[in-house]
Protein backbone atom coordinates (compact mmCIF):
# COMPACT_ATOMS: atom_id res chain seq x y z
CA UNK A 1 0.00 0.00 0.00
CA UNK A 2 1.20 3.46 -0.54
CA UNK A 3 2.48 5.68 2.28
CA UNK A 4 -0.12 8.23 1.05
CA UNK A 5 -3.19 5.46 0.94
CA UNK A 6 -2.07 4.27 4.33
CA UNK A 7 -2.55 8.06 5.76
CA UNK A 8 -5.72 8.41 4.43
CA UNK A 9 -7.11 5.01 5.35
CA UNK A 10 -5.46 5.99 8.98
CA UNK A 11 -6.68 9.59 9.13
CA UNK A 12 -10.77 7.83 7.89
CA UNK A 13 -10.76 5.29 10.81
CA UNK A 14 -8.77 7.46 13.15
CA UNK A 15 -11.90 10.38 12.22
CA UNK A 16 -14.92 7.85 12.40
CA UNK A 17 -13.27 6.64 16.09
CA UNK A 18 -12.78 10.31 17.30
CA UNK A 19 -16.42 10.90 16.28
CA UNK A 20 -17.85 7.82 18.33
CA UNK A 21 -15.82 8.76 20.97
CA UNK A 22 -17.30 12.21 21.05
CA UNK A 23 -20.91 11.08 21.27
CA UNK A 24 -20.04 8.49 24.34
CA UNK A 25 -18.18 11.08 25.99
CA UNK A 26 -20.80 13.63 26.34
CA UNK A 27 -23.32 11.42 26.86
CA UNK A 28 -21.22 10.29 29.73
CA UNK A 29 -20.37 14.36 30.85
CA UNK A 30 -24.35 14.30 30.71
CA UNK A 31 -24.70 11.95 33.51
CA UNK A 32 -21.87 13.85 34.99
CA UNK A 33 -23.90 17.08 35.27
CA UNK A 34 -26.37 17.61 38.47
CA UNK A 35 -30.01 17.94 37.63
CA UNK A 36 -29.33 21.41 38.63
CA UNK A 37 -27.33 22.48 35.62
CA UNK A 38 -29.45 20.98 33.32
CA UNK A 39 -32.89 22.85 33.97
CA UNK A 40 -34.14 24.81 31.57
CA UNK A 41 -33.22 28.58 32.35
CA UNK A 42 -34.20 32.37 31.06
CA UNK A 43 -30.79 33.49 30.73
CA UNK A 44 -32.45 37.03 29.56
CA UNK A 45 -35.40 37.92 30.70
CA UNK A 46 -36.46 41.11 30.09
CA UNK A 47 -38.93 41.37 26.80
CA UNK A 48 -36.85 44.74 25.49
CA UNK A 49 -33.42 43.31 25.91
CA UNK A 50 -34.11 40.50 23.94
CA UNK A 51 -35.97 42.72 21.38
CA UNK A 52 -32.90 44.80 20.97
CA UNK A 53 -30.31 42.00 20.85
CA UNK A 54 -32.43 40.42 17.61
CA UNK A 55 -31.13 42.79 15.73
CA UNK A 56 -34.73 43.90 14.14
CA UNK A 57 -35.08 40.18 13.22
CA UNK A 58 -37.83 40.02 15.93
CA UNK A 59 -39.91 37.90 14.37
CA UNK A 60 -37.81 35.06 13.67
CA UNK A 61 -37.10 35.32 17.75
CA UNK A 62 -40.85 35.50 18.22
CA UNK A 63 -41.51 32.08 16.49
CA UNK A 64 -38.03 30.90 18.35
CA UNK A 65 -39.75 31.66 22.16
CA UNK A 66 -42.81 30.39 21.40
CA UNK A 67 -41.45 26.83 20.27
CA UNK A 68 -39.53 27.00 23.16
CA UNK A 69 -42.99 27.81 25.43
CA UNK A 70 -44.66 25.04 23.44
CA UNK A 71 -41.79 23.15 24.49
CA UNK A 72 -41.82 23.58 27.85
CA UNK A 73 -45.27 23.42 28.53
CA UNK A 74 -45.17 20.53 27.58
CA UNK A 75 -42.50 18.52 28.81
CA UNK A 76 -43.64 19.63 32.18
CA UNK A 77 -47.41 18.58 31.45
CA UNK A 78 -46.17 15.15 30.22
CA UNK A 79 -43.76 14.93 33.27
CA UNK A 80 -46.84 15.54 35.61
CA UNK A 81 -45.61 19.00 37.33
CA UNK A 82 -47.26 21.44 38.96
CA UNK A 83 -44.28 23.97 38.41
CA UNK A 84 -44.58 26.33 35.44
CA UNK A 85 -42.56 29.19 36.53
CA UNK A 86 -41.19 29.51 33.26
CA UNK A 87 -44.40 29.98 30.99
CA UNK A 88 -45.46 32.83 31.72
CA UNK A 89 -42.00 34.57 31.41
CA UNK A 90 -41.58 33.14 27.96
CA UNK A 91 -44.82 34.24 26.80
CA UNK A 92 -44.74 37.68 28.03
CA UNK A 93 -40.91 37.52 25.73
CA UNK A 94 -43.13 35.84 22.50
CA UNK A 95 -45.39 38.58 22.35
CA UNK A 96 -43.48 41.31 23.24
CA UNK A 97 -41.39 40.52 20.36
CA UNK A 98 -43.96 40.10 18.14
CA UNK A 99 -47.36 41.64 19.20
CA UNK A 100 -48.99 39.72 16.50
CA UNK A 101 -48.49 36.14 16.70
CA UNK A 102 -51.87 35.62 18.02
CA UNK A 103 -51.18 31.96 18.50
CA UNK A 104 -49.27 32.71 21.48
CA UNK A 105 -52.64 34.99 23.07
CA UNK A 106 -54.72 31.95 22.11
CA UNK A 107 -53.13 28.92 23.01
CA UNK A 108 -50.63 30.88 25.68
CA UNK A 109 -53.50 31.99 27.97
CA UNK A 110 -55.02 28.23 27.87
CA UNK A 111 -51.55 26.86 28.45
CA UNK A 112 -51.78 29.81 31.55
CA UNK A 113 -55.05 29.55 32.96
CA UNK A 114 -56.17 25.94 33.96
CA UNK A 115 -55.13 24.50 37.36
CA UNK A 116 -52.28 21.92 37.53
CA UNK A 117 -51.51 19.76 35.94
CA UNK A 118 -53.39 20.92 32.75
CA UNK A 119 -51.99 24.04 32.96
CA UNK A 120 -50.11 26.69 34.79
CA UNK A 121 -52.97 27.65 37.54
CA UNK A 122 -51.87 31.29 36.45
CA UNK A 123 -55.70 32.75 35.40
CA UNK A 124 -54.19 36.74 36.21
CA UNK A 125 -51.04 36.25 33.83
CA UNK A 126 -53.67 34.51 31.10
CA UNK A 127 -56.00 37.69 31.24
CA UNK A 128 -52.84 40.01 31.38
CA UNK A 129 -51.63 37.90 28.09
CA UNK A 130 -54.61 38.49 26.47
CA UNK A 131 -55.73 41.73 27.65
CA UNK A 132 -52.23 42.60 25.76
CA UNK A 133 -53.23 40.71 22.91
CA UNK A 134 -56.33 42.64 22.51
CA UNK A 135 -54.92 45.67 22.45
CA UNK A 136 -52.25 45.07 20.03
CA UNK A 137 -54.90 43.48 17.58
CA UNK A 138 -58.06 44.74 18.03
CA UNK A 139 -59.68 43.13 15.77
CA UNK A 140 -59.28 39.57 16.64
CA UNK A 141 -62.87 38.51 18.17
CA UNK A 142 -61.40 34.98 19.19
CA UNK A 143 -59.11 37.10 21.87
CA UNK A 144 -62.40 38.83 23.66
CA UNK A 145 -64.04 35.13 23.43
CA UNK A 146 -60.48 33.83 24.99
CA UNK A 147 -60.93 36.26 27.37
CA UNK A 148 -63.99 35.64 28.95
CA UNK A 149 -63.61 31.74 28.80
CA UNK A 150 -61.05 32.41 31.53
CA UNK A 151 -63.19 34.59 33.74
CA UNK A 152 -65.75 31.93 33.33
CA UNK A 153 -64.05 28.52 33.27
CA UNK A 154 -61.04 29.97 35.54
CA UNK A 155 -62.56 32.34 37.84
CA UNK A 156 -66.31 31.96 37.78
CA UNK A 157 -66.40 35.79 37.18
CA UNK A 158 -69.73 36.17 35.35
CA UNK A 159 -69.48 39.90 35.07
CA UNK A 160 -66.32 40.55 33.34
CA UNK A 161 -67.00 37.15 31.33
CA UNK A 162 -70.18 39.05 29.83
CA UNK A 163 -68.06 42.27 29.64
CA UNK A 164 -65.79 40.33 27.38
CA UNK A 165 -67.85 38.62 25.27
CA UNK A 166 -69.71 41.77 24.59
CA UNK A 167 -66.94 43.46 23.92
CA UNK A 168 -65.98 40.84 21.45
CA UNK A 169 -69.60 40.66 19.79
CA UNK A 170 -68.35 44.45 18.56
CA UNK A 171 -65.82 43.24 16.68
CA UNK A 172 -66.34 43.28 12.84
CA UNK A 173 -66.91 39.44 11.62
CA UNK A 174 -67.07 38.36 15.55
CA UNK A 175 -69.02 34.83 16.18
CA UNK A 176 -72.25 35.72 15.98
CA UNK A 177 -72.67 33.20 19.46
CA UNK A 178 -70.31 35.69 21.26
CA UNK A 179 -73.87 38.23 21.50
CA UNK A 180 -75.54 35.15 22.59
CA UNK A 181 -72.97 34.10 24.93
CA UNK A 182 -72.92 37.50 26.97
CA UNK A 183 -76.52 37.68 27.25
CA UNK A 184 -76.51 34.01 28.80
CA UNK A 185 -73.25 35.00 31.02
CA UNK A 186 -75.24 38.25 32.31
CA UNK A 187 -78.66 35.95 33.94
CA UNK A 188 -75.93 33.56 35.49
CA UNK A 189 -77.32 30.58 33.14
CA UNK A 190 -76.68 26.96 33.76
CA UNK A 191 -73.36 25.91 34.23
CA UNK A 192 -73.22 22.77 32.00
CA UNK A 193 -75.22 24.44 29.15
CA UNK A 194 -72.78 27.02 29.33
CA UNK A 195 -70.24 25.21 29.16
CA UNK A 196 -71.09 22.95 26.53
CA UNK A 197 -72.16 26.22 24.35
CA UNK A 198 -68.70 27.78 24.76
CA UNK A 199 -67.18 24.54 23.84
CA UNK A 200 -69.21 24.03 20.71
CA UNK A 201 -68.79 27.32 19.55
CA UNK A 202 -64.64 27.02 20.17
CA UNK A 203 -65.43 23.72 18.34
CA UNK A 204 -67.08 25.13 15.24
CA UNK A 205 -64.77 28.32 15.01
CA UNK A 206 -61.19 26.84 14.37
CA UNK A 207 -59.23 25.34 11.85
CA UNK A 208 -56.51 24.12 14.09
CA UNK A 209 -57.22 20.24 14.59
CA UNK A 210 -55.56 19.81 18.05
CA UNK A 211 -58.28 22.57 19.19
CA UNK A 212 -61.15 20.74 17.54
CA UNK A 213 -59.61 17.15 19.55
CA UNK A 214 -59.36 19.10 22.85
CA UNK A 215 -62.81 20.84 22.14
CA UNK A 216 -64.45 17.64 21.17
CA UNK A 217 -62.76 15.75 24.37
CA UNK A 218 -64.11 18.62 26.47
CA UNK A 219 -67.93 18.40 24.95
CA UNK A 220 -67.97 14.60 25.38
CA UNK A 221 -66.89 14.63 28.97
CA UNK A 222 -69.65 17.30 29.12
CA UNK A 223 -72.37 14.82 27.83
CA UNK A 224 -71.63 12.23 29.97
CA UNK A 225 -72.23 14.59 32.95
CA UNK A 226 -75.05 15.76 31.33
CA UNK A 227 -76.56 12.35 30.78
CA UNK A 228 -75.27 11.21 34.56
CA UNK A 229 -77.18 14.26 35.81
CA UNK A 230 -80.14 13.16 34.22
CA UNK A 231 -80.38 9.41 35.40
CA UNK A 232 -79.38 10.00 38.73
CA UNK A 233 -82.34 12.64 38.74
CA UNK A 234 -84.39 9.54 37.27
CA UNK A 235 -82.92 7.57 40.00
CA UNK A 236 -84.71 9.53 42.53
CA UNK A 237 -87.42 10.12 41.25
CA UNK A 238 -87.76 6.46 41.19
CA UNK A 239 -87.34 6.59 44.65
CA UNK A 240 -89.74 8.85 46.04
CA UNK A 241 -92.10 6.89 43.26
CA UNK A 242 -91.50 3.28 44.36
CA UNK A 243 -89.41 3.65 47.92
CA UNK A 244 -86.89 1.58 46.93
CA UNK A 245 -83.98 2.22 44.61
CA UNK A 246 -83.67 0.73 40.85
CA UNK A 247 -81.90 -2.61 40.11
CA UNK A 248 -81.12 -1.74 36.46
CA UNK A 249 -81.99 1.01 33.91
CA UNK A 250 -84.76 -1.42 33.19
CA UNK A 251 -86.85 -0.89 36.49
CA UNK A 252 -86.79 3.38 35.50
CA UNK A 253 -88.11 2.04 31.92
CA UNK A 254 -90.89 -0.36 33.23
CA UNK A 255 -91.79 2.49 35.56
CA UNK A 256 -92.56 4.78 32.59
CA UNK A 257 -89.76 7.04 33.78
CA UNK A 258 -87.49 6.61 31.10
CA UNK A 259 -87.70 5.59 27.63
CA UNK A 260 -84.19 4.69 25.72
CA UNK A 261 -81.29 3.60 27.85
CA UNK A 262 -78.74 5.90 27.51
CA UNK A 263 -75.13 4.93 26.39
CA UNK A 264 -72.28 7.25 26.65
CA UNK A 265 -70.56 9.14 23.33
CA UNK A 266 -68.52 5.78 22.61
CA UNK A 267 -71.73 3.42 22.99
CA UNK A 268 -70.60 2.09 26.13
CA UNK A 269 -73.56 1.85 29.07
CA UNK A 270 -73.80 3.39 31.68
CA UNK A 271 -73.41 1.68 35.14
CA UNK A 272 -76.20 2.05 37.81
CA UNK A 273 -74.47 0.95 41.54
CA UNK A 274 -76.41 -0.27 44.78
CA UNK A 275 -76.22 2.76 46.30
CA UNK A 276 -78.01 4.62 43.47
CA UNK A 277 -75.35 6.73 41.54
CA UNK A 278 -74.54 6.56 38.43
CA UNK A 279 -71.02 5.83 36.90
CA UNK A 280 -69.24 5.69 33.12
CA UNK A 281 -67.48 2.30 32.63
CA UNK A 282 -64.93 3.54 30.88
CA UNK A 283 -63.92 6.79 32.57
CA UNK A 284 -60.53 7.12 31.51
CA UNK A 285 -62.45 7.55 27.82
CA UNK A 286 -63.11 10.61 29.39
CA UNK A 287 -60.54 13.13 30.76
CA UNK A 288 -61.90 16.13 32.10
CA UNK A 289 -64.76 14.18 33.54
CA UNK A 290 -66.64 15.55 36.88
CA UNK A 291 -68.98 13.66 37.65
CA UNK A 292 -69.89 9.78 37.08
CA UNK A 293 -67.07 8.27 38.23
CA UNK A 294 -66.10 6.16 40.80
CA UNK A 295 -65.30 6.89 44.40
CA UNK A 296 -61.43 7.76 44.63
CA UNK A 297 -61.04 8.04 40.76
CA UNK A 298 -57.79 9.68 39.72
CA UNK A 299 -57.84 10.60 36.20
CA UNK A 300 -55.26 9.75 33.45
CA UNK A 301 -53.40 12.69 31.54
CA UNK A 302 -55.58 14.00 29.46
CA UNK A 303 -55.66 12.25 25.86
CA UNK A 304 -56.95 14.20 22.55
CA UNK A 305 -58.60 11.29 20.69
CA UNK A 306 -59.52 12.20 16.87
CA UNK A 307 -62.32 15.10 16.82
CA UNK A 308 -64.24 14.12 14.01
CA UNK B 1 -23.17 51.45 -17.95
CA UNK B 2 -20.25 52.00 -20.51
CA UNK B 3 -18.54 48.35 -21.48
CA UNK B 4 -15.01 48.48 -18.98
CA UNK B 5 -17.58 49.20 -16.04
CA UNK B 6 -19.78 46.03 -17.35
CA UNK B 7 -16.22 43.74 -17.57
CA UNK B 8 -14.93 44.76 -14.61
CA UNK B 9 -18.46 43.32 -13.25
CA UNK B 10 -19.12 40.36 -14.90
CA UNK B 11 -15.76 39.20 -13.74
CA UNK B 12 -16.71 40.40 -9.82
CA UNK B 13 -19.66 38.02 -10.48
CA UNK B 14 -17.12 35.14 -12.03
CA UNK B 15 -15.00 35.43 -9.60
CA UNK B 16 -17.31 35.39 -6.41
CA UNK B 17 -18.76 32.09 -8.14
CA UNK B 18 -15.69 30.62 -8.62
CA UNK B 19 -15.21 31.54 -4.74
CA UNK B 20 -18.24 28.83 -4.25
CA UNK B 21 -19.99 31.53 -2.82
CA UNK B 22 -23.50 30.40 -4.18
CA UNK B 23 -22.16 27.09 -2.04
CA UNK B 24 -24.50 28.94 0.72
CA UNK B 25 -27.56 28.44 -1.45
CA UNK B 26 -26.74 24.54 -0.55
CA UNK B 27 -26.68 25.35 3.66
CA UNK B 28 -30.19 27.46 2.82
CA UNK B 29 -31.91 24.58 0.90
CA UNK B 30 -31.01 22.34 4.41
CA UNK B 31 -32.02 24.94 6.36
CA UNK B 32 -35.59 25.73 4.38
CA UNK B 33 -36.17 22.03 4.00
CA UNK B 34 -35.63 21.42 8.19
CA UNK B 35 -37.37 23.97 9.12
CA UNK B 36 -40.49 23.77 7.15
CA UNK B 37 -40.62 19.79 8.34
CA UNK B 38 -39.41 20.14 11.78
CA UNK B 39 -41.38 23.26 12.82
CA UNK B 40 -45.23 21.63 12.47
CA UNK B 41 -43.70 18.79 14.90
CA UNK B 42 -42.04 21.18 17.29
CA UNK B 43 -44.54 24.39 17.58
CA UNK B 44 -47.92 25.32 17.47
CA UNK B 45 -49.72 27.21 14.70
CA UNK B 46 -46.69 28.98 13.00
CA UNK B 47 -45.22 26.57 10.43
CA UNK B 48 -46.27 29.47 8.12
CA UNK B 49 -44.79 32.22 10.19
CA UNK B 50 -41.48 30.29 10.68
CA UNK B 51 -40.61 29.69 6.72
CA UNK B 52 -41.19 33.21 6.36
CA UNK B 53 -39.82 34.97 9.39
CA UNK B 54 -36.96 32.41 9.16
CA UNK B 55 -36.46 32.41 5.22
CA UNK B 56 -36.15 36.06 4.87
CA UNK B 57 -33.81 36.16 7.87
CA UNK B 58 -31.52 34.06 6.42
CA UNK B 59 -31.63 35.43 3.35
CA UNK B 60 -30.92 38.69 4.95
CA UNK B 61 -27.69 37.64 7.30
CA UNK B 62 -26.51 35.23 4.59
CA UNK B 63 -26.48 38.26 2.11
CA UNK B 64 -24.82 40.42 4.80
CA UNK B 65 -22.11 38.26 5.66
CA UNK B 66 -21.61 37.95 1.56
CA UNK B 67 -21.41 41.71 1.10
CA UNK B 68 -19.14 42.04 4.13
CA UNK B 69 -16.97 39.35 3.76
CA UNK B 70 -16.73 39.46 -0.60
CA UNK B 71 -17.11 42.71 -0.59
CA UNK B 72 -13.71 43.98 1.90
CA UNK B 73 -11.52 41.93 -0.41
CA UNK B 74 -12.69 43.72 -3.62
CA UNK B 75 -9.90 46.08 -3.37
CA UNK B 76 -7.17 44.43 -1.38
CA UNK B 77 -7.00 41.45 -2.82
CA UNK B 78 -6.70 42.88 -6.57
CA UNK B 79 -3.95 44.99 -4.63
CA UNK B 80 -2.36 42.18 -2.84
CA UNK B 81 -2.24 39.77 -6.32
CA UNK B 82 -1.13 42.87 -7.99
CA UNK B 83 -3.90 42.42 -10.51
CA UNK B 84 -5.28 45.97 -10.11
CA UNK B 85 -2.16 47.34 -11.42
CA UNK B 86 -3.09 45.45 -14.82
CA UNK B 87 -6.45 46.58 -14.77
CA UNK B 88 -5.69 50.38 -13.97
CA UNK B 89 -2.99 50.49 -16.42
CA UNK B 90 -5.42 49.69 -19.35
CA UNK B 91 -7.47 52.48 -20.17
CA UNK B 92 -9.88 51.67 -17.43
CA UNK B 93 -10.42 54.63 -14.87
CA UNK B 94 -10.07 54.02 -11.23
CA UNK B 95 -13.58 55.41 -10.22
CA UNK B 96 -14.82 52.77 -13.51
CA UNK B 97 -12.84 49.52 -11.22
CA UNK B 98 -15.06 50.79 -8.13
CA UNK B 99 -18.16 50.64 -9.77
CA UNK B 100 -17.47 47.78 -11.55
CA UNK B 101 -16.84 45.89 -8.59
CA UNK B 102 -20.18 47.23 -6.98
CA UNK B 103 -22.40 46.07 -9.57
CA UNK B 104 -20.63 42.47 -9.51
CA UNK B 105 -21.21 41.92 -5.94
CA UNK B 106 -24.13 43.21 -5.89
CA UNK B 107 -25.47 41.06 -8.81
CA UNK B 108 -23.98 38.27 -7.22
CA UNK B 109 -26.11 38.69 -3.86
CA UNK B 110 -29.52 39.37 -6.26
CA UNK B 111 -28.65 36.04 -7.82
CA UNK B 112 -28.21 34.53 -4.64
CA UNK B 113 -31.18 36.59 -3.38
CA UNK B 114 -33.33 35.11 -6.19
CA UNK B 115 -32.67 31.56 -5.78
CA UNK B 116 -33.09 31.49 -1.67
CA UNK B 117 -36.57 33.26 -2.59
CA UNK B 118 -37.78 30.31 -4.74
CA UNK B 119 -36.67 28.06 -1.97
CA UNK B 120 -39.00 30.40 0.37
CA UNK B 121 -41.82 30.26 -1.86
CA UNK B 122 -41.51 26.15 -2.53
CA UNK B 123 -41.54 26.03 1.55
CA UNK B 124 -44.66 28.22 2.15
CA UNK B 125 -46.25 25.95 -0.72
CA UNK B 126 -45.38 22.76 1.23
CA UNK B 127 -46.70 24.34 4.63
CA UNK B 128 -49.79 26.07 3.51
CA UNK B 129 -50.51 23.63 0.53
CA UNK B 130 -50.48 26.82 -1.97
CA UNK B 131 -50.22 30.60 -2.21
CA UNK B 132 -51.75 33.24 -0.87
CA UNK B 133 -52.34 36.36 -2.34
CA UNK B 134 -50.64 38.10 0.95
CA UNK B 135 -47.76 35.91 0.47
CA UNK B 136 -47.24 38.50 -2.41
CA UNK B 137 -46.02 41.12 0.08
CA UNK B 138 -42.79 38.68 0.67
CA UNK B 139 -41.70 40.14 -2.48
CA UNK B 140 -41.30 43.75 -1.01
CA UNK B 141 -39.52 42.32 1.76
CA UNK B 142 -37.02 40.80 -0.34
CA UNK B 143 -36.74 43.62 -2.33
CA UNK B 144 -35.92 45.44 0.56
CA UNK B 145 -33.40 42.84 1.68
CA UNK B 146 -31.49 43.46 -1.78
CA UNK B 147 -31.53 47.65 -0.92
CA UNK B 148 -29.81 46.73 2.53
CA UNK B 149 -27.23 45.01 0.39
CA UNK B 150 -26.83 47.83 -1.99
CA UNK B 151 -25.67 49.68 0.71
CA UNK B 152 -23.56 47.30 2.63
CA UNK B 153 -21.79 46.50 -0.67
CA UNK B 154 -21.00 49.84 -0.93
CA UNK B 155 -20.01 50.11 2.81
CA UNK B 156 -17.74 47.71 2.47
CA UNK B 157 -16.04 49.15 -0.18
CA UNK B 158 -16.08 52.53 0.98
CA UNK B 159 -13.74 50.39 4.25
CA UNK B 160 -11.94 48.52 1.81
CA UNK B 161 -10.73 51.45 -0.01
CA UNK B 162 -8.79 52.46 2.53
CA UNK B 163 -8.07 49.77 5.40
CA UNK B 164 -6.62 46.64 5.78
CA UNK B 165 -9.24 43.32 5.07
CA UNK B 166 -10.13 42.93 8.73
CA UNK B 167 -10.88 46.48 10.18
CA UNK B 168 -12.91 46.69 7.09
CA UNK B 169 -14.98 43.56 8.13
CA UNK B 170 -15.24 44.97 11.42
CA UNK B 171 -16.14 48.24 10.22
CA UNK B 172 -18.87 47.10 8.59
CA UNK B 173 -20.46 45.06 10.72
CA UNK B 174 -20.26 47.47 13.80
CA UNK B 175 -22.28 50.08 10.95
CA UNK B 176 -24.49 47.14 10.48
CA UNK B 177 -25.30 46.64 13.98
CA UNK B 178 -25.36 50.36 14.83
CA UNK B 179 -27.87 50.91 11.45
CA UNK B 180 -30.23 48.11 13.09
CA UNK B 181 -30.93 50.55 16.09
CA UNK B 182 -30.50 53.46 13.99
CA UNK B 183 -34.61 53.78 15.58
CA UNK B 184 -33.12 53.47 19.16
CA UNK B 185 -30.23 55.80 18.45
CA UNK B 186 -32.84 58.25 17.50
CA UNK B 187 -35.12 57.41 20.13
CA UNK B 188 -31.46 58.32 22.48
CA UNK B 189 -31.14 61.70 20.29
CA UNK B 190 -35.25 62.73 21.33
CA UNK B 191 -34.06 62.43 25.06
CA UNK B 192 -30.99 64.37 25.02
CA UNK B 193 -30.46 67.94 26.14
CA UNK B 194 -27.59 70.54 24.00
CA UNK B 195 -24.90 69.19 22.21
CA UNK B 196 -25.55 65.55 23.02
CA UNK B 197 -28.94 65.73 20.99
CA UNK B 198 -27.29 67.72 18.06
CA UNK B 199 -24.40 64.85 17.97
CA UNK B 200 -26.74 61.77 18.48
CA UNK B 201 -29.33 63.42 15.85
CA UNK B 202 -26.17 63.77 13.58
CA UNK B 203 -25.04 60.02 14.13
CA UNK B 204 -28.70 58.50 13.76
CA UNK B 205 -29.03 60.40 10.21
CA UNK B 206 -25.66 59.29 9.30
CA UNK B 207 -25.61 55.56 9.77
CA UNK B 208 -28.19 53.91 7.61
CA UNK B 209 -31.07 52.96 9.02
CA UNK B 210 -31.42 49.58 8.46
CA UNK B 211 -34.01 48.90 10.76
CA UNK B 212 -36.38 50.88 7.93
CA UNK B 213 -35.45 48.40 5.65
CA UNK B 214 -36.40 45.39 7.74
CA UNK B 215 -40.28 44.36 6.78
CA UNK B 216 -40.22 41.22 7.32
CA UNK B 217 -42.32 40.88 10.89
CA UNK B 218 -45.24 42.63 9.11
CA UNK B 219 -45.11 41.04 6.27
CA UNK B 220 -45.24 37.91 7.72
CA UNK B 221 -48.34 38.45 9.02
CA UNK B 222 -49.73 39.31 5.15
CA UNK B 223 -49.78 43.06 6.29
CA UNK B 224 -49.11 45.16 3.27
CA UNK B 225 -46.61 47.73 2.82
CA UNK B 226 -47.71 51.20 1.00
CA UNK B 227 -46.45 52.18 -2.15
CA UNK B 228 -45.08 55.33 -0.85
CA UNK B 229 -43.00 53.43 1.30
CA UNK B 230 -41.32 51.16 -0.67
CA UNK B 231 -40.75 54.53 -2.79
CA UNK B 232 -39.04 55.96 0.07
CA UNK B 233 -36.69 53.12 0.71
CA UNK B 234 -35.92 52.42 -2.45
CA UNK B 235 -34.93 56.42 -3.03
CA UNK B 236 -33.10 56.40 0.43
CA UNK B 237 -31.21 53.36 -0.03
CA UNK B 238 -30.15 54.79 -3.73
CA UNK B 239 -28.80 57.69 -2.20
CA UNK B 240 -26.93 56.32 0.83
CA UNK B 241 -25.31 53.29 -1.54
CA UNK B 242 -24.30 56.33 -3.99
CA UNK B 243 -22.84 58.31 -0.89
CA UNK B 244 -20.67 55.10 0.47
CA UNK B 245 -19.39 54.64 -3.53
CA UNK B 246 -18.27 58.09 -3.62
CA UNK B 247 -16.33 58.47 -0.74
CA UNK B 248 -14.99 54.89 -2.04
CA UNK B 249 -14.13 56.66 -5.39
CA UNK B 250 -12.56 59.97 -3.40
CA UNK B 251 -10.59 57.56 -1.56
CA UNK B 252 -9.34 55.84 -3.99
CA UNK B 253 -8.44 58.07 -6.41
CA UNK B 254 -6.41 59.89 -3.98
CA UNK B 255 -4.58 56.68 -2.76
CA UNK B 256 -1.17 55.92 -3.37
CA UNK B 257 -0.88 52.76 -5.19
CA UNK B 258 2.73 52.66 -5.87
Amino acid sequence: MKPSRQIILVASVLLVVCMLASVLLLRRVDSMRSAATLQEVLYISSPKTIKRLSLGYDGLMADIYWTRAVQYFGNQHFAGSHHFDLLAPLLEITTALDPHLTVAYEFGANFLAPKPPNGAGQPQRAIELTEFGIRNNPNEWRLHYDLGFIYYMELKDYKSAADAFARGSQVPNAHPFLRVMAAQMAQHSGELRMAQMMWATTYQSTQDRDVRANAATHLRALQVEEDVTNLENLVAAYRVKTGRLPESFSDLQQAGLLHDIPVDPFGHGYKLTSDGRVEDRRPDDFPFLTKGTPPGYVAPSPRFLPSD
Amino acid sequence: MNSRIRHIASNTFREAVRDRVLYNLIAFAVLMCGASILVGQISIGIERLVVINLGLTAISLFGVVIAIFIGIGLVSKEIEKRTLYTVLSRPVQRWEFIVGKFFGLAGTLVVNTFFMAIGVFLALLYVSQGLQAADGWVLVALYFIVLQFLIITALALFFSSFSSPLLSAVFAFSLFVIGSFAEDLRGFAAMAQGATRWLATGAAYLVPNFSALNVIGSVAHGQSVARTLILGETAYAMVYATMALCGAILVFERRNLK
